[in-house]
């Protein structure tokens, strides 16, 4: 079967197809643009911005004619979380307190992305403020998993007779960078910007079956990133195999002198081996991820995934990492703490929404911030002011930044002892109907699916998930991998070996087939294979 | 030895029902298979918050409660928080930032961008010339007629 191009790999297939002008940019804009359109009940995006893509599509189209492209990434459609700020484009967070919001300015990724050429299609879905786990909260209603609409899932579910039954059993993509994981998955773009605080990228990125990459705190600049936790976000990559997410940290990591937290170290872009060899690794087992809930599937799906590494050379052995189920609770603190300190820019006077009350300062704030903003975020202000009191400081802010060292230091011992990557699963199941899901409350289901991806982000470690099979429901599961920090390289290699091992399957997706073919009809170019 | 593709281990069988973590019976003992689970955290006992901390909150946070499930959404936010006493942090020095033993970078007191007020200005609802405007300030926060908050009603 001949690859479709939307379905290409960034570097290795369509970035050549550009390069020789088997497909020009503005072809590739459009299709993106018309798969989008057909799509739209995904609602993965919450702007798409057609006319300044295929302007940028024209100007692509143009550097190439002229053979002074300026990148791999030149031409390439991609789509932003809608958490990063875009010069003159709605950046909303999926909140009311910032629709209307038209940035002045774009976030350092978002300019690196575009200095290179890339094609900025539009803005992608999230929980509100990127708070949740289930890309549900926010204010332009959920994004729907892709895979729900794929024929692997169809095929298993129980037969329906009505479309309805359909409509009802759609699942969830995960969250909070649902619309961006969804845009990838189903090949409206070739690699997504997401964000992760608590595993933000590589939940939605396991549960839509792309790969997601949490670099090392500090490797790539905040700058523009409307911020979550200032000492946990981190800028994530979303894309559909790990030599493209390898592409994406090239052009995005370095230093930012608008961004303090930015590691000053040179930062070499690499290339991965087509061959990576994992026998000289070490890679450790951490047994508290065998967490409550964890399915048996997925569980099976673990052990399995170390008997390969086995198998091929590599040495496996058994960890601990003691602190693990206070990660969770370290990180409710923390995080609620921080955010109750990052909300208070939000009062209505200098951008965003504004309530009319105008008795006092304080009223209007009250009422701007009652109107702007949803449950869960006033919910985590309160906690995180709670915890903040004068009070309750010692007990539980700092206490919570105590475990968090301890957290960091197990962590460190394991690396300290020889083990170079952790390998664990990332979430606790395949992706559940979104009917299920919001049974139980943001709080709890954060809680409980950020439980295997927290502790990265408490660490400031490097993780990344790879799409590993289907479940027994025809959805995707995929498995994690933690690396030292700084240390991408090494861990994008065993991420790419692992999934030259797995071959997770296509999505079979009838909407993008079906556009995809309708469009080739048209062409008379040559094959792409 | 061809490593088999995983997806195959997967194929056909039932769908199982929803269940809980399993040991991996039947497996033989390896060191580096995933271990059982640990034990389910204990829940203490909650104390419940009063109402002047709850008004004091509001009044810090300049958000409400709005009803009695955001009151119980604390109460059990607070109720999770207090697992963190379970572990001794004795001699453990509180963590700031994972970059702790790097120096922070500063820029050079020099300017290199500005001068964007009208862009700036662009995005607020109310301004004047080239001020943003303001309701008047130090009028401490007061119920408007008619709209008690949650917390004033059950009092």
């Amino acid at each position: 079967m001949g690859a479709r191009l939307l379905g290409h790999a960034l570097r290795s297939q369509v970035s050549a197809a550009l390069k020789e002008g088997r497909v020009t940019p503005t072809e590739l804009c459009q299709r993106c643009l018309a798969l989008i359109k057909s799509t739209k009940f995904l609602n993965a995006y919450i702007t798409v911005t057609e006319e300044t893509a295929l302007k940028q599509a024209e100007e692509s189209e143009k550097r190439r004619k002229r053979g002074q492209p300026l990148g791999i990434l030149d031409g390439i459609p991609i789509a932003v979380k809608d958490n990063f700020n875009t010069a003159g484009i709605e950046t909303t967070c999926a909140s009311n307190m910032l629709k209307g919001y038209i940035s002045p300015y774009n976030a350092t990724v978002v300019q690196k992305l575009l200095d290179q050429g890339a094609v900025l299609l539009g803005k992608t879905n999230l929980d509100e403020f990127a708070m949740g786990s289930g890309s549900t909260d926010g204010v332009f209603g959920p994004v729907r998993n892709p895979w729900s609409y794929s024929k692997q899932y169809k095929e298993k579910s129980v037969p329906k007779s009505h479309s309805e039954d359909e409509e009802y059993n759609w699942v969830i993509t995960g969250g909070s960078s649902g619309g961006s994981a969804a845009a990838v998955s189903s090949f409206t773009c070739f690699a997504a910007l997401g964000s992760d605080t608590g595993g933000s990228t590589r939940n939605p990125a396991a549960h839509c079956g792309v790969v997601g990459l949490k670099p090392t705190y500090g490797l790539i600049s905040r700058h523009g990133l409307i911020p979550l936790v200032n000492s946990m976000d981190v800028p994530g990559i979303l894309t559909r195999c790990v030599d493209d997410a390898a592409v994406l940290l090239g052009s995005l990591a370095g230093h930012d002198p608008k961004d303090s937290t930015t590691i000053q170290d040179d930062f070499k872009p690499f290339e991965l081996p087509d061959l990576p060899d994992v026998s000289k690794l070490s890679i450790g087992i951490p047994k508290e991820y065998h967490a409550p809930g964890l399915s048996s599937e997925i569980l099976s799906l673990w052990s399995k995934a170390a008997d390969l590494f086995k198998n091929a050379g590599a040495k496996v052995v058994e960890v601990s990492l003691p602190h693990t189920r206070y990660s969770i609770v370290c990180y409710h603190v923390l995080c609620t703490a921080e955010v109750a300190s990052n909300m208070a820019r939000f009062d209505g006077l200098e951008y965003g929404h504004r309530s009319d009350v105008k008795d006092s300062t304080e009223s209007m704030y009250a009422a701007t911030r009652r109107e702007g903003f949803n449950d869960v975020v006033r919910g985590r202000i309160l906690s995180g002011n709670y915890f903040l009191l004068k009070q309750n400081y010692e007990k539980y802010f700092v206490k919570a930044q105590k475990v968090r060292r301890l957290i960091a230091n197990d962590f460190g011992k394991v690396f300290g002892s020889g083990v170079d990557i952790l390998l664990t699963p990332t979430t606790l199941s395949d992706a559940v109907p979104y009917t299920e899901f919001i049974q139980e409350d943001n709080r709890t289901r954060s809680a409980q699916d950020d439980i295997l991806t927290q502790a990265a982000n408490m660490a400031g470690l490097p993780a990344i998930n790879v799409p590993t099979a289907l479940s027994e429901r025809g959805l995707p599961v995929g498995l994690q991998f933690i690396g030292r920090s700084f240390q991408e390289k090494q861990l994008l290699t065993v991420a790419k070996w692992f999934e030259k091992q797995v071959q997770f399957p296509v999505i079979q997706l009838e909407e993008a087939e079906r556009h995809d073919n309708g469009v080739f009809q048209h062409q008379k170019s040559a094959s792409f294979s | 030895m061809r490593v088999l593709s995983l997806g195959r281990w997967l194929r056909a069988g039932r769908v199982p029902p929803r269940e809980p973590a399993s040991r991996p019976s039947g497996h033989r003992h390896s060191g580096h298979r995933p271990q059982g689970p640990p034990q389910e955290l204990p829940q203490g006992p909650s104390q419940k918050v009063s109402v002047e901390v709850l008004e004091h909150l509001e009044h810090l946070a300049l958000v409400d409660f709005r009803d009695s499930e955001g009151v119980e959404r604390l109460q059990k936010a607070i109720q999770f928080a207090d697992q963190l006493h379970e572990v001794n942090t004795d001699g453990v020095e509180p963590m700031d930032s994972v970059l702790e033993d790097r120096c922070l970078y500063l820029r050079e007191d020099d300017v290199t961008e500005g001068n964007c007020t009208k862009e700036l200005l662009e995005n607020a609802r109310e301004t004047v010339e080239e001020y943003f405007v303001a309701p008047p300030g130090n009028i401490p926060l007061v119920k408007l007629e008619g709209q008690k908050t949650f917390l004033q009603g059950s009092k």
